[in-house]
């Protein structure tokens, strides 16, 4: 496909429409094979306590992947409250030195991690009038959505279904709608189990996909990570294309003129 | 005096700046960010901010996730 099908977010131009989490790696040599695979050009990064006493020289995930080479996208997870989302990404613009781009994700149970979506517009609210460039995490609900652009969030990510679960896309029909009413890119995070699900966003008209547990949790990290980069290749590829209409009974491939018998 | 770093209590000097802290942790090299009592404290304040008694000090990286 030409390299030009390329997306922007916040300003900047990407190539690869596939995002990627760093986390649940065996270690950082498969989180650098695994990204690297992927063709990922934006990572999520979680900020978390240092363990203090910690072995010096231990190998730390911002030199694994470098910033001339990616694009860090420090998240909130673990975050249920909008005063907790909005500290952690004051830490990380500091701590990243003024990077102003994040993931903005507050959750509202500890089972099925579903977004908090009062929560998320609070702390969306006081993040952008803080100068923040905000990718936000929410529910398939094509409402909570448009309000979230509507704020001023760079790209609006709506999950497939509960993060971690595999289960794909729960919800294609509110997905669709979510794009049609868009004006900043949609991003499917969360919910992908395997790369047909990721084809299937892309088809879909997503913008792009972000995951990680798929990748990660694969028994073969690295060969999930290059199966999700084609499949999300080819997702955007059908989707540009245009798919033939669904039918109910057959229609020949072959011509019926110049038939012998 | 004591103060209570990432949720631990830690014996200092009087007086001590975070960038003393930062040296007796041993992470100068490392890529961090500080929060004093909630506040973010630049890194290029570190050698002129010194610590109250009871400050509770939180140092955060970037690890894994997604």
């Amino acid at each position: 496909m030409s390299t030009k099908d390329s997306f922007s977010i916040a300003g900047k131009t990407y190539q690869s429409r596939l995002l990627v989490g760093t986390g649940k790696y065996k270690d950082m040599e498969e989180t650098k094979q695994a990204v690297e695979a992927s063709g990922a050009e934006i990572v999520t990064v979680a900020i978390r306590r240092t363990n203090l006493g910690q072995n010096p020289g231990e190998a730390n995930l911002l030199d694994t992947l470098p910033a001339d080479k990616y694009t860090y996208l420090p998240n909130t997870a673990g975050c249920y409250t909008a005063d907790d989302a909005v500290r952690t990404c004051r830490l990380a613009r500091e701590l990243l030195d003024g990077h102003n781009l994040v993931k903005l994700e507050v959750l509202g149970d500890e089972k099925t991690l579903f977004p908090d979506v009062d929560q998320t517009y609070v702390a969306a609210e006081i993040l952008i009038k803080d100068g923040f460039d905000v990718m936000v995490y929410t529910n398939d609900d094509p409402i909570a959505a448009k309000r979230l652009e509507e704020m001023g969030c760079v790209a609006v990510m709506p999950l497939a279904a509960p993060i971690g679960s595999g289960l794909g896309i729960r919800n294609p029909f509110n997905i669709r709608t979510i794009i049609e009413n868009a004006n900043v890119p949609i991003l499917v995070d969360a919910g992908v189990g395997t790369a047909s699900d990721a084809a299937v966003a892309m088809e879909l008209g997503c913008d792009g996909i972000l995951m990680n547990t798929a990748i990660a949790g694969a028994k073969n990290p690295v060969l999930m990570a290059s199966a999700m980069k084609k499949a999300t290749e080819a997702g955007r590829e059908a989707y540009l294309a245009g798919r033939i209409p669904r039918k109910q009974y057959a229609s020949a491939s072959s011509p019926i003129d110049g038939l012998f018998f | 005096m004591n103060i209570i770093v990432n949720g631990e209590n830690h014996n200092v000097p009087e007086n001590c700046s975070a960038k003393q802290l930062v040296e007796l942790l041993n992470m100068q090299n490392d890529k961090i960010a500080m929060e004093v009592n909630r506040e973010i404290v630049p890194r290029s304040q570190y050698e002129n901010f010194t610590f109250n008694e009871n400050d509770q000090i939180e140092i955060v990286r970037a690890i894994g996730g997604g």
